[in-house]
This record gives C-alpha cells, structure tokens and sequence, in this order.
C-alpha cells in the first residue's frame, strides 16, 4: 500500500499518525505530485493535519535525543524524494523500539537518515563558508544563492549572530525566498525581481562606491595566498566544487 | 591611495603564506554586545588557493621589514624584495570590511620584527585592541607572539587574541642553528611556557571568580620547517609530542619546505616541495591526537622513518600482526580504532551499533568502514572462514595491488609468488 502526501514536515507526521490510527502494515510513503498510481496497488492520501502532526512531533521529541530530532529535520529539508519514505519508516522504528533505539546504525533507516543529515549539514556549512556578501548603496549586505538542499532555515542563526550589526539579505533563487536581517530580527521575504532575471549579482549601479575596491583587493589576497610550487588542482577542486564558484569573488573574473 | 594599498597587501600577504596555520577552531567568542563577529566553534574555511589549502583568515604580515637573516625565510634581510608596511589603521580597514563581506573567519596577523620585539609586538596589539575596542569585533584573531617581547606586552596580547603561536622553525636546535644562528629554541620556549602559564592561571581563576576575561581561549599552535634540514621523521615527531605534552598546544604544523634561496645549506631552488613526507607526520600527528597512539609505537630506533608507501596506521598494524584480526562484536572502542580502514565516526557507530545484534559486512559497508582495507584486520558476524594466517608482508601486497597513492605516479608494487 502507498500513502501520498503533500510534502510539508506536517504532512509527513501526520502520516505517521494515520498510519498508528490504521495500523496498514507495510507501506510505502510518496509525494503526491509525483505518484503515479497503479492497478495493483492501494493508496491513501494524506490530508495534512496540524493538530496530528503536533502529537506525533511531540512523541519523537521524547524518545529521540536533540541531536536525532536535528538529524531528522535536516533529512527533511534534504527535499530528496526516497528520503521522505526513510523518515516515515525511521518514525514508525523509533515509536515502536525502546529507547535509544536511533543508536542502531545497523538498521537502513537510520544509516540513511543519518546520510541525509550529513549532505544537508554539508551544505549548510558550505553557505556560511561560501556566501559573499555584497554591500549596496543604502547600505545593506545582499547575497543569492541557490543551494541543493533547503538549508535557509539552518543558517539564519549563524548570520543573525555574527552580523548583528548590518542589515543583511540572503536570497534562495531556486527556492523563490529569502532571509532579511533588519537589525532586530530576521524575516522571510520574497522579492519579486522586475527583469525576471535569475542574476545572482545586483548591477553595479547599485553598489556600495567602495565594494568594488574590497572585491578587487580580496581577489589580490586570494592570488598572493597561492604558493605556484604546490599546485594541486584535484585537492582544490575536492574542496570547492565547480558549482560553487558563482558565489566566490575570488573565482570570478576581472 | 587604491593602488599603495593593492601592492602592500599583495606584499605582505605573499610574505605570511608560508606560514601554514589557517584553523579559525576553538574561538568561544560570542556577540554579546551587538556588534560583529561570533566564533564557530569548529572554524570555516571560506576558500581554498589553488594549492588546497584553506583559507580561514585574512593573514598578513604587519610589515616584512627584519632585523634577522634566517636562512629559510623569505623576509630576511640580506634578501632583495620589495619591503612594505601597513598602518594599524589599514589592517583594521581590511579586516573589517572583507569580514562584513563574509570573505573571512578573522585576522592571521604576524610580523617581521622591525627595530626590536617590544616595539613590533606593541603595533600587533594596537591592531588588536582596535578591533576589539573600536569595532565591537568578536571574530577570530590569531597573533604572532613576537619572541623577546615584554611579558607584559604578550600578557595583554592575550586579552585581546584568541589563538597565539610561535613558530618553532626547525624540528632540531642544531638545524635552527645551521639557518639562524641569531635564534635558539630557548626564545620559543619562553614566551610559548609564559602564555601557558596564564592561560593555566585564568581557567584557575574562573572556578572562583565568575567574570574572568578570556585568555588565548583558542589556545597555542607552532611550526616545523620539513625537509629545510636533514632532521628524521621520529626526529620530528619527537619534537612535537613533547611540545603537545609540556605546553599543552592546540596544534603543531608541519611546513614542507619551498626552496626560496640558493644557498648551500638548504635544498636548491626549483626542489619540489615534500607534500607527501608533510602528509604522512601530519598522518602521525592525527594518530597521536585522536587514535590514542604513542608516538614510540609509530616512530622509534627501529624504524627512525615513516613509510613513503603506506600510511603510518597501516603500517602499524603490518608490524604488529599479534593484535590482529579484531572481532568487531566485541573489542573495545581503542582496539577498533586502530584497525586501517576504521576512522573516529565509523568506530563511535560500530559500538553503538553492536548493542542491537551482531554486525554483519554489509552493515560495516554502510556505516563507512573502508572494507577493503578493514577486511585483512577484522572478524564479524559472516567473516568467510580463512585457513591461512597471512604474513604482514602479504597483507601489504594485497592492500597495494587495489589501492592506488595519489603521490606516486608509476608502482613499485613487486609480484607476489606465493
């Protein structure tokens, strides 16, 4: 049996729920967009539940340690389809073994939660690495990015700590939203760019008169930085990735 | 005005990159007062040069002016570059804006020692207290102690650093002798012990009295120059575990040598730089930091020199057979730790894990044990039955004929006959 759902971390613990209500035996869990329904197969759809989705969330925070409950909702924002079903499956585990029953690596679930958790935690560490902000001529600090996992929520607290003093913007493309810092809190945005563009860069007109001196002399410090007698281009590229350089100052050309 | 500043900070910063440092871990400071700046606990590297190396720090030379001509560094005085100086008020300029930026994790400031230590050492400070005190700056700074510096003078340094290193240049005093005759290890050992002693005395004070100021909360880092000098391995590492142990240090860097003089005492210009000797101490180092291995196991009168082919894990294991093969279902955590193939993560979760049944191969392959490697050392739940005991010599060979060295472009694997 397949139960569909629309996607959104409610939905997928209502699910859960549905699933100790009805007690189905073994299902598998599937987006409903992309769910192709068959002759063979039953099917349930999921209609998400609020209230549901509390209890259950709830319930896993009292057998699951914090770190798990992180691991768990960074899975989440992987957005990676199978995911989805290891996450359902992981909760039904975890809800009917004793606790402390996340230790077990032998078990798919949670080996494979545990592998979501590290790509989405990677990413998230690559944008508060890789992130270049640029400052434009009212003074705020704007960057745009279009990261492979939903990883905004997971770094909207490093930025609002470390640049509690200078309103910032971070825009995901693919996402359609953004993060804005206004000196007190942060907030979700959309902004609806005129041109349609996807341009990860504000023209230059915008600019701050001084960003383009600090981008200029922060691609001399990156080139002075190198020592030529110990190239290593396979090391370089191991640590940032071609689809990275957009975002870097130093990669971009004069 | 655009230009001036372009050439010193191309100057000073080709002066600094020799020294390898970049970690921005261990900072605890936090944004408390709405400033700028929060340390990340593990440090961020927010490029790397095309060489690999990360970039964490905006780290520069205050000025490349020196009285001292040691031999091995490119700041010397008998050497004819172009010499510059920032104003304090320009590394403060610099930093600030390229961490607004979010180029960098904070400040590497370091220095050629102009007119004399305590002067030098005073400029690195008012950088320093600038930031801290005009800017609201909670980013990194790591800062050069300056040898021969005034205890008071390192002493407020360290209100203000997070991190302080001295580099130690040569792994022996006889090296440093040979390519500096004007130093000695007795001025690292001095001011690294003084810095030590403080930061002993605050944590001390800290139990008794809640509102302590921090000091060099990141700890103390040094330096080796490999391959500089003709030095061993056990040498070398001999050297650094002794420093681990009596100073307490965060970390000690191994710097091949890049031949930057033709003078006859060091390797000729042109020398490929030894990045994979470099690779197998910092092998060794990472054994004796978080594999609970002594260093007189690795390196001893035996074996004075780290293997080109192996790694030193591996070549450990092949020595000493007798421990071999580890059931996984049951030995403790330091054992399994030691097996090639096995790192920190996958061992944490084999003993995690085991509590729940016997693993089995398929699940080690999942948790990210390198199976290949592991399979010579181990025994679990459906290990196949093997009636032959093999020889370390045989393991090796096995281990080299599916694995290739990114360093080593031909093989020198020999046939095996039996």
């Amino acid at each position: 049996m397949i139960y569909t759902f629309d996607g959104s971390l409610s939905g997928l613990l209502t699910a859960v729920f549905e699933w100790f209500e009805r007690k189905p035996g073994h299902i598998k869990l599937q987006l409903s967009d992309i769910f192709q329904p068959d002759a063979f197969t039953e099917s349930f759809e999921v209609i998400t539940n609020e209230e549901k989705a509390d209890r259950v969330w709830k319930g896993l925070q009292k057998k699951l340690k914090k770190d798990w409950q992180r691991t768990f909702y960074c899975s989440y924002l992987s957005e990676i389809p199978e995911a989805y079903n290891h996450l359902f499956q992981f909760a039904l585990y975890i809800f009917e073994s004793a606790d402390g029953a996340s230790a077990n690596f032998g078990n798919d679930h949670v080996i494979a939660l545990s592998k979501y958790a590290k790509s989405v935690e990677r990413e998230k560490h690559r944008m508060e690495a890789f992130i270049r902000f640029q400052k434009t001529a009212d003074g705020r600090f704007y960057t745009s990015i279009d990261p492979d996992f939903n990883v905004l929520p997971l770094i909207s607290n490093h930025f609002k700590n470390r640049y509690a003093d200078q309103q910032w913007i971070i825009y995901d493309l693919k996402r359609k939203y953004g993060l804005h810092y206004d000196l007190n809190a942060v907030e979700e945005v959309t902004i609806n760019f005129s041109d349609g563009a996807k341009t990860p860069n504000p023209s230059p007109a915008l600019m701050d008169e001084k960003e383009e001196l600090y981008a200029i002399l922060w691609k001399d410090y990156f080139k002075s930085a190198n020592i030529v007698a110990r190239k290593n281009t396979k090391l370089h590229l191991q640590h940032v990735p071609k689809r990275y350089w957009k975002y870097l100052t130093e990669k971009q050309l004069a | 005005m655009s230009d001036r500043i372009r050439e010193k900070l191309n100057i000073l910063a080709d002066a600094a990159k020799y020294d390898v440092s970049c970690s921005s871990s261990g900072g605890t400071r936090k944004n408390d007062n709405k400033g700028i700046g929060n340390s990340h606990t593990s440090g961020i590297c927010h490029t790397y040069t095309e060489d690999g190396r990360c970039v964490s720090l905006l780290k520069i030379l205050l000025t490349n002016h020196c009285i001292y001509d040691c031999l091995f560094c490119v700041s010397r005085k008998s050497n004819d570059i172009k010499r510059a100086a920032f104003t304090v008020d320009e590394v403060v300029d610099l930093t600030m804006n390229f961490y607004r930026r979010n180029y960098i994790e904070g400040l590497f400031l370091s220095s050629g020692i102009f007119k004399n230590a305590d002067f030098t050492m005073e400029r690195l400070l008012l950088v320093c207290k600038k930031l801290r005190l005009e800017q609201s700056y909670n980013g990194y700074i790591h800062l050069k102690t300056i040898p021969g510096a005034s205890d008071e003078l390192i002493k407020e340094a360290g209100l203000y650093a997070d991190r302080m290193s001295i580099n130690l240049e040569m792994p022996t005093e006889a090296g440093l002798k040979l390519l500096a005759p004007e130093k000695s290890h007795a001025d690292v050992i001095k001011p690294l012990g003084f810095v030590q002693q403080n930061i002993v005395q605050f944590a001390e004070d800290k139990k008794l009295i809640k509102h302590v100021p921090k000091f060099v909360p990141a700890g103390q880092s040094t330096q080796m120059v490999i391959g500089a000098t003709p030095e061993s391995d056990k040498d070398i590492m001999y050297t650094a575990n002794a420093f681990y142990k009596n100073f307490s240090l965060k970390r000690v860097y191994y710097s091949g040598y890049v031949p930057i003089s033709n003078d006859s005492r060091m390797p000729v210009l042109g020398t490929q730089p030894p990045l994979l000797r470099e690779n197998r101490l910092y092998q060794t180092d990472w054994l004796m930091r978080f594999y609970g291995f002594k260093v007189q196991e690795i390196l001893n009168d035996a074996n004075p020199n780290l293997d080109v082919d192996i790694d030193p894990k591996l070549s450990w294991a092949i020595r000493n057979m007798q421990h071999f093969p580890v059931d996984i279902n049951k030995a403790d955590y330091r054992m399994i730790l030691r097996i090639p193939g096995i790192g920190v993560m996958s061992a944490k979760k084999i003993v995690q894990a085991r509590k729940f049944g016997k693993l089995r191969i398929d699940q080690l392959k999942k948790i990210g044990v390198a199976y290949n490697r592991a399979k010579h050392f181990i025994t679990c739940a459906d290990s196949p039955y093997q009636l032959k005991d093999y020889q370390g010599t045989q393991i090796k060979a096995f281990i080299m004929a599916d694995s290739q060295s990114k360093y080593l472009k031909t093989d020198n694997n020999q046939l095996i006959l039996f």
